[in-house]
């Protein structure tokens, strides 16, 4: 453990290797690493990587799981040896962590990390008196470097099951009939244990109600007031840090030239550069996750349907081989073709995070973000909206505050994802001429490109109608660390990749999955014996005769498909969004697109008649453009049913991975439930709003 | 005076603090009482402000900052 930004997801990655898995803490939403690491000595470690934290008070939910950790006798987790990974080049700030787990009285052992800056710096550390003072071993280690990782692994190996170190303050001099009383009741042998108990017993899940209750009372009883303790605590902490630095640490005295970190920031933070450069990272973003990943994504989804092909022709015709192959498979490969976008956009997270750009950006956008009820750490989450919802939903994790978290979550999956941009083109190229204005603007480039700004606009108005309806659960803060420049560290770039990805197929892949088999389900079986009769119909010689072969395995399915269950529902439906233009085809289709939106081109295309799916774009156009309808004679996709549809699309939840990562995310049913029914309603008022506005 | 009015590049000396519970933030941050402070840089848009304080920078809201009286 350490505070945040001292390599230890670095030191982490180096002791175990790819030996690690990641996985929740018991009852809250907190990644939990953990790997394994062979120790001189021949046996082998379990390592837990705990969230980065500069005190055992925490501010936010990633925090709070470290105190439990450490103090709960009865958790498995419990550690029996702590390693705290101190920044050597910021020993001061650092130090405060470990005096609060010394006192803890855990085994516990120090990592000096960097090391080698801190030389470079001309910081001189007397290692050998440090850990004289402190009563532990202390390892100087360059965790980039891999230097010093053989003597830290010694060091664990030979480390002391008994807590040896020597005690930093005294605890009990805080409030000391407060913390006798506890320690009596509870028999607790440890002050410093029972005067955290007194702070965290309304939060830590490890003790009852009863005790929480009793705690509370004898608070009252005492007068206990937990920030002033606090102040009081951290003063005398930091005042035994400093006397402990004086005898050990020398730091050079001359002024210090300015810094490298100091003179990137008067240009990436510039009054006028900073958001220009901030915008001009963000287009580089979104062209790479287009480009670099329309490759890989077209090979993934070949590869998938090869795999049907082959399947197919392998396994004898039947439901069980349809099921199998057309729904699960199918399924699999609607999850799996986002992969290659979610893996490059959590490479550039990890790189703007690793290099210190992104708190960067978080300072810039702050005041802006505000005023709408964000954060400036929800900027990044929303940008990370324009790939997809779900990376950037699990990137939310950053902001401390509840409220701005919640809100974030709420209103990112209006920003127009990568599955919207297929409908979207589709759709305006049907209705928007192609043809220039102003002799540069391509319209339909314009009509696009009023979609993307529209998502970001409602997305700001939503936001700032949660910011008025949401009660704030804690003041917002942002006191932020703002590390130094450093290059980026290819290996956690690619951890990272590796991470998210699993975590997306494994977690959202679930549910994807069973929704694709329930569509498959409903649009290939029909109520009664109406299929029956729809093949018997067609192998009339009438049929038989006029039509060929495919053309007749085509008026099959099409009819089909309306006798299905699915067509059924989308018949039933009709009525309800008849006022927004839409029949009964596009009903199937916004049905079957509830799972995921890009769904859509591919059922127009089955409604249509058409083979194949989204490779067969030009043609289902066409046969759209082509469709009449049957009363008026009139285009069935005219200019108002087009934008009505992209504006259903726009605002509709129709993402069953968004879904569940939301209540992956929030560990209750009602976020994700709320979100889908203000999205609902946003949708239907919006397409209604459109169609009668361009009828 | 508070941290909110010093001007960029200018120091000063932590005193005291104004609001309790930001205090006890602050002070876990390395921003004590005694400890020195420069403001480094202002964000493009006025708010918030970044800060050298006891080896490292920080950033906070100016309002966050009027809470810092120095000496």
């Amino acid at each position: 453990m350490g505070n945040p930004n001292t390599g230890k997801s670095t030191l982490f990655n180096t002791l175990t290797g790819l030996n690690q898995k990641i996985g929740n803490f018991p009852g809250v939403t907190v990644d939990k690493k953990t790997g394994y690491s062979a120790l001189p000595d021949g046996r082998t470690a379990e390592i837990i990587d705990l969230p980065g934290t500069y005190s055992l008070y925490p501010k936010s939910q990633d925090e709070s799981i470290v105190f439990s950790i450490l103090a709960d006798k009865a958790n498995q987790l419990r550690p029996d040896l702590v390693v705290v990974i101190l920044d050597a080049t910021n020993l001061k700030r650092n130090l405060l962590l470990y005096s609060q787990v010394a006192d803890l009285k855990i085994p516990v052992i120090i990592a000096l990390n960097m090391m080698d800056l801190a030389k470079k710096s001309g910081i001189d550390i007397n290692v050998d008196l440090f850990a004289k003072k402190l009563g532990v071993p202390v390892v100087s280690i360059a965790a980039r470097k891999g230097e010093g990782i053989d003597k830290l692994k010694e060091a664990i190996s030979f480390a002391n099951k008994f807590a040896l170190q020597e005690a930093s303050i005294d605890v009990e001099a805080i409030a000391p009939q407060l913390i006798a009383q506890i320690s009596n009741e509870f028999t607790l042998d440890n002050p410093y244990y029972a005067l955290q108990l007194a702070h965290q017993h309304e939060t830590i899940k490890f003790i009852s109600a009863e005790e929480s209750a009793r705690i509370e009372a004898i608070e009252k009883e005492f007068s206990f007031h937990s920030q002033k303790a606090q102040a009081t605590e951290t003063i005398a902490r930091y005042n035994f840090i400093n006397d402990l630095l004086y005898d050990t640490v020398k730091v050079p005295e001359t002024a210090k030239d300015e810094t490298v970190s100091n003179k990137i920031d008067k240009i990436l933070t510039h009054r006028v550069f900073g958001l220009f450069i901030f915008l001009a990272v963000l287009l580089f973003m979104f062209q790479s996750i287009f480009a670099w990943s329309a490759y890989p994504m077209e090979l993934i989804a070949d590869g998938f349907v090869w795999v049907q092909n082959g399947l197919h022709q392998l396994l004898p015709p039947g439901p069980l081989t349809g099921l199998l192959v057309d729904g699960v498979i199918g399924g699999l490969s609607g999850v799996m073709v986002f992969i290659p976008q979610i893996a490059i956009l959590f490479a550039f997270i990890s790189i703007l995070e690793d290099t210190g750009y992104m708190s960067r950006v978080t300072f810039m956008m702050d005041k802006l973000m505000r005023k709408v009820g964000l954060n400036g750490k929800s900027v990044v989450p929303l940008i990370g909206g324009f790939a997809c919802a779900v990376p950037s939903i699990m990137s939310t994790r950053t902001i401390e505050n509840w409220k701005d978290r919640m809100i974030t979550i709420m209103v990112t999956p209006l920003v127009t994802c990568s599955a919207r941009l297929p409908i979207y083109t589709l759709l305006i190229a049907l209705v928007v001429p192609n043809r220039n204005v102003w002799w540069i603007f391509n319209m339909q480039g314009l009509a696009l490109t009023g979609m993307y700004v529209f998502s970001l606009i409602s997305a700001i108005i939503v936001a700032f109608a949660f910011k008025l309806v949401l009660k704030g659960r804690e003041r917002g803060y942002f006191i932020m660390e703002l590390p130094v420049y450093r290059t980026p560290r290819w290996r956690n770039v690619a951890y990272s990749m590796y991470d998210r990805s699993k975590a997306f197929v494994f977690q959202a892949g679930k549910v994807i999955i069973a929704i694709s088999v329930i569509l498959w389900v409903l649009a290939s079986y029909g109520p009664g014996d109406r299929f029956e009769k729809i093949e018997q119909k067609y192998h009339q010689p009438q049929y038989t005769k006029r039509l060929s072969p495919d053309e007749l395995q085509r008026a099959i399915g099409s009819e089909k498909l309306e006798n299905s269950y699915a067509g059924v529902l989308g018949h039933a439906i009709e009525p309800v969004i008849k006022p927004l233009g839409f029949d009964w085809k596009i009903g199937i289709a916004l049905i079957t697109s509830f799972a995921a939106r890009e769904v859509f081109v591919g059922t127009m295309a089955t409604i249509y008649s058409v083979e194949g799916s989204a490779e067969k774009m030009e043609s289902v156009q066409k046969k759209m453009g082509e469709a009449k309808n049957p009363e008026t004679g009139q285009p069935v996709f005219s200019l108002a049913v087009a934008f009505s549809l992209m504006m259903f699309y726009a605002f509709a939840m129709q993402c069953a991975s968004t879904v569940a990562v939301v209540y992956r995310e929030t560990k209750n049913w009602r976020w994700p439930a709320i979100q889908f029914a203000y999205m609902t309603v946003l949708a239907y008022a919006a397409s209604l709003l459109a169609y009668n506005l361009l009828k | 005076m508070t941290l909110s009015e010093l001007m960029p590049g200018k120091m000063g000396i932590v005193k005291e603090f104004t609001d309790l519970e930001m205090s006890v933030k602050l002070m876990e941050m390395g921003c004590l009482p005694g400890e020195e402070i420069t403001v480094a840089r202002v964000a493009p848009l006025g708010d918030p402000i970044a800060v050298n304080v006891s080896g490292y920078q920080l950033s906070l809201r100016k309002f966050e900052a009027s809470t810092i009286i120095l000496q």
